[in-house]
């Protein structure tokens, strides 16, 4: 940040390159389009460079930079007319995250509420196929279609790796929803994943 | 091993995985969870592909900067540094 601080180009290039993509990531929780995100991401680091000599190093350099971002996105989502109220689970963020049919009912006589369909196994590779480009575009789609909350939610945790409470404070959340939201996103992108790597009985 | 405790079935584990990931368990359903996945080898399946799903989602993220949009925003820095 001194480095920064002083003028240092090589600094500013670095901080570009290690946060821009993320910038747009957390952008496009808020506004409508890759477009307004990427204006949203440039008008952060604008903020960045205006704001340089009165940062003062009493939160992290992530935290700063992802704070000028929500405030820009914030508002342009609201300028859009589509303020995401993260704070309130919506009715399709309750409920099971693994389909019931899946499951001995709860009255079976054998085994209740046990596995009927159990998880197909994967590939035996899946490690390489995962890295694989098709795989990876089945996450991104997967989690694109997403209701605004879950997407958020493992957007920033499991992609940007925002710990729980960075998670909290950028959405608003209280532990458990986040952990609910959390749990809801992860669940349907490992049923894709399911679906695409495993093997058929 | 073995305790009194009624058994998590499988769909009640598969709802709290995350919750166990994070030490947000009680200490009496962790051991419920944790017996459980001892003797259920298709929840110690699910639970490991959950684990990779995970893994796999942190592993998407791309970092190509359009070169042009670098340039204009390091000729912002540049403007403020020498401004």
């Amino acid at each position: 940040m001194s480095a920064l601080q002083a003028g240092d180009e090589a600094a500013f290039e670095r901080l570009v390159d290690r946060y821009h993509a993320s910038l747009l990531r957390v952008a496009r929780l808020y506004v409508s389009s890759h477009a307004v995100a990427e204006e949203v991401a440039q008008e952060t680091w604008l903020g960045v460079v205006n704001g340089i000599q009165r940062f003062e190093g009493r939160s992290s350099l992530k935290t700063w930079l992802f704070r000028i971002l929500s405030n820009i996105a914030k508002t342009r989502g609201v300028r859009e007319g589509r303020s995401v109220p993260f704070s309130a689970l919506s009715p399709e963020d309750e409920g099971e995250s693994v389909d019931p049919d899946r499951f001995r009912s709860a009255d079976s006589e054998r085994a209740p509420r046990h596995w009927a369909i159990p998880p197909a196994i994967w590939s035996t590779e899946p490690d390489e196929r995962l890295l694989a480009g098709e795989t990876r575009e089945l996450i991104l789609r997967t989690i694109d279609t997403l209701p605004p909350n879950q997407r958020a939610a493992i957007v920033l945790r499991d992609i940007e790796g925002f710990s729980s409470e960075e998670v909290r404070n950028e959405l608003g959340v209280g532990e458990t929803n986040q952990r609910v939201l959390l749990h809801r996103a992860r669940s349907k992108v490992r049923q894709a994943l399911e679906e695409y790597l495993g093997e058929p009985e | 091993m073995n305790t009194t405790l009624p058994e998590m079935p499988c769909q009640e584990l598969v709802e709290v995985i995350t919750d166990y990931l994070e030490g947000a368990l009680s200490k009496r359903d962790r051991i419920r969870f944790e017996e459980h996945l001892a003797v259920c080898a298709k929840c110690r399946e699910y639970m490991e592909q959950f684990r990779r799903t995970i893994q796999a989602v942190g592993s998407v993220r791309e970092e190509d900067l359009d070169p042009q949009v670098r340039e204009s925003l390091v000729a912002a820095f540049r403007g403020w540094r020498d401004g």
